[in-house]
């Protein structure tokens, strides 16, 4: 026991190693775990719930990532979701197109919203976005009179459970969202700007970097990505649910950024760390479902995961 | 720039501005209960009133903590699940006796807000995150004592713990008592003792608490227990007066306490802040409800719609306030 203590800088080699790659281990190791022990988890059919349960929580997360990237959170996503949910029944009449437009619209206009209070007037992200937390839910049951509404658009609910070319559409549609965040991150001024707002503030102020336009972009962005999961997770059920759609959403998706390796701290945005974080929280949830473990042991080791993460991931802002 | 009276009216305004940034809640409080009771008949009567007390009794207790959290610069998410847990574990222990039903939770509480305390203060992590886990864990550990909700727990009919959610002194219900003695202890602590001044200094500076010589990690770990403490508390009131441990309660009740602790006038960024704000706020929340529970014809949910936009209200108020004091 003894000779097994590890140096300084070995720690601090490990502890790095574990923050670059730690997630894509874990989502590995969960994987190797389930298809040795886990009755039917290697089928295609398994590994397509999965991923399409991972999905809604990976598309929000990565809205989640930019603005934690500016050293921002964003609490109201759960409740732009219910919005967008109250609105499909609305709309469905003139056709998914619509749906989306406008369930787009109102995602846009709650992360203008908050952006404005955040950049303009200088507000906390976390009490600017509370606000609609609290008022977006109370908003789509307004809208939905309180009311679940069975959906039976076809054209709709294929959103949610249609395929293409064999692969499900809401785990294309988070695909192709996740390679676009990568590139907004990586290949963009704006990018580029975020992650410098995020890093440094004043700095970036100073810079003359367009600070208010960024920050007021990613919730924007943070809003739309809410709407389309709200609108996505809506044709899975096939029911729009404002009560229930979206619930604590905003704990899974920073949960997924913070396990992926984004730091609370911003200046930096793992894009493929989150969509991994997004299917680590889901593989646990299902690992634990499978072998009969119940859904309070499910929360109690989400939580531990997540004091884990930002453990690890602390060190890094303390060196 | 240039001062050329003894008294420039920019310092009368800031002055101003200091005051309704401080009195706001209770000024828009006062004409808030002015206009009810001129509208609506049944707001004045006396059976209303205490009723409103009442309800504002449970939020006050956990909302009493959250102001503690919130003056040192921190956050504590927690609350809520905390808060549910507390009550089914009253409910579970009044089975045991009275000292059982209150302890119990008491102490479970008190620990899952030293840990809180713990991680925050000797690992560093924000207590954002931490007490985001923390709100996870206690979910969990409530969902697995009643077998995944699935079963409440019951106080029994004869439990002495009955009273102190449904007794009443002068017609006034017991709780509400307890909310103002445990204020009027918060206030005292918070103004009169070394670490009230601990409290302030850590939201104004943690830096300048540290160089100052202040027990900047002790006065954090009894923070988050407190906190922890008094949401336990405020669970063992409810299931005392709803003679069940619901486990239903208190999904978003940290909203609800932050919420309330920031309309009374305590600076989300640590430093500034006052008890008898946050019962102001916690009145005035319970007051919008009523108002549109009095009303009758508008729809329920409208009463989170206005509290998330008189939230916002508020605090963009602070905001300009706090922005036209400095220049």
């Amino acid at each position: 026991m003894s000779t097994a203590t590890l140096t300084r800088p070995d720690r601090a080699r490990v502890t790095s190693w574990l923050q670059n790659y730690g997630v894509y281990l874990a989502v590995v190791v969960l994987l190797l775990f389930n298809i040795a022990f886990t009755k039917n988890f290697l089928s295609a059919a398994n590994f397509r719930t999965q991923l399409v349960q991972a999905a809604p929580v990976c598309i929000v997360a990565l809205g989640m990532a930019l603005v934690i990237g500016t050293e921002g959170i964003d609490l109201s996503v759960g409740s732009v979701m219910s919005v967008a949910a109250a609105l499909v029944p609305l709309y469905l009449g003139a056709g998914p197109v619509m749906v989306i437009v406008v369930a787009l619209i109102a995602g846009v206009a709650s992360g203008l919203f908050s952006g404005f209070l955040v950049a303009q007037l200088g507000i906390q992200p976390i009490i600017a976005t509370l606000a609609l937390l609290v008022g977006g839910r109370g908003l789509a049951l307004v809208i939905a009179h309180g009311q679940l509404v069975q959906l039976h658009n076809p054209d709709f609910l294929a959103l949610g459970t249609g395929d293409v070319l064999g692969v499900p559409i809401m785990v294309l549609v988070a695909a192709v969202l996740s390679v676009l965040a990568g590139l907004l991150v990586r290949r963009t001024t704006f990018g580029r700007h975020l992650v410098a707002v995020g890093g440094n503030r004043p700095a970036a102020t100073l810079a003359g970097l367009p600070v208010k336009r960024v920050l007021i972009g990613v919730y924007a962005m943070s809003g739309a990505l809410a709407a389309i999961a709200g609108v996505l997770s809506t044709a899975r059920l096939a029911a729009s649910d404002p009560n229930d759609l979206g619930l604590l959403m905003e704990l899974s998706a920073i949960t997924a950024v913070v396990v992926g390796g984004t730091p609370l701290t911003g200046g930096r945005v793992r894009v493929l760390g989150t969509v991994f974080g997004a299917l680590l929280m889901q593989l646990v949830h299902a690992t634990l479902i499978k072998h009969n473990l119940p859904d309070s042991a499910a929360q109690m080791v989400q939580a531990a995961i997540i004091v884990a993460a930002v453990y690890v991931a602390r060190e890094r802002s303390t060196r | 720039m240039i001062a050329t009276t003894a008294a420039p009216p920019s310092e009368r305004g800031a002055a101003f501005a200091a005051v309704l940034q401080r009195q706001g809640a209770a000024v828009v409080l006062v004409l808030g209960v002015a206009a009810a009771w001129f509208a609506f008949p049944r707001f004045g009567s006396a059976d209303n009133l205490r009723d409103l007390a009442l309800q504002s009794s449970f939020l006050a207790v956990i909302a009493l903590g959250m102001t503690f959290v919130i003056i040192s610069g921190g956050i504590d998410l927690s609350v809520g699940s905390v808060y549910a847990l507390g009550g089914v574990l009253a409910a579970y222990g009044s089975r045991y006796g009275l000292v059982v039903a209150i302890l119990l939770p008491l102490v479970v509480c008190g620990l899952i807000g030293l840990i809180n305390g713990l991680l925050i203060a000797r690992t560093k992590m924000a207590p954002f995150i931490v007490t985001l886990a923390s709100l996870l864990f206690a979910r969990g550990l409530l969902l697995a004592l009643t077998n995944e909700g699935a079963t409440t727990y019951k106080v029994g009919p004869g439990s002495a713990l009955l009273w102190l959610g449904q007794g009443k002194i002068f017609g006034i219900g017991v709780p509400v008592y307890l909310a103002l003695v445990l204020f009027g202890l918060g206030g005292l602590l918070l103004r009169r003792t070394r670490f009230g001044q601990s409290v302030f200094a850590l939201g104004g500076s943690e830096q300048s608490a540290l160089l100052m010589g202040l027990p900047v990690a002790r006065t954090k770990i009894t923070l988050y227990t407190l906190s922890g403490t008094l949401a336990g508390f405020a669970g063992v009131l409810t299931a005392a007066y709803l003679q069940s441990g619901v486990t239903v309660l208190g999904v978003g009740t940290e909203l609800d306490a932050i919420s309330v602790v920031v309309i009374g006038g305590t600076l989300l960024t640590g430093g500034a802040g006052t008890v008898v704000g946050t019962l102001v706020g916690v009145l005035l929340k319970t007051l919008i409800q009523n108002v549109i529970n009095q009303v009758g014809t508008l729809d329920s949910n409208y009463q989170t719609v206005v509290s998330g936009a008189f939230l916002l209200v508020v605090v963009v108020i602070q905001r300009l306030l706090a922005r036209s004091r400095r220049s």
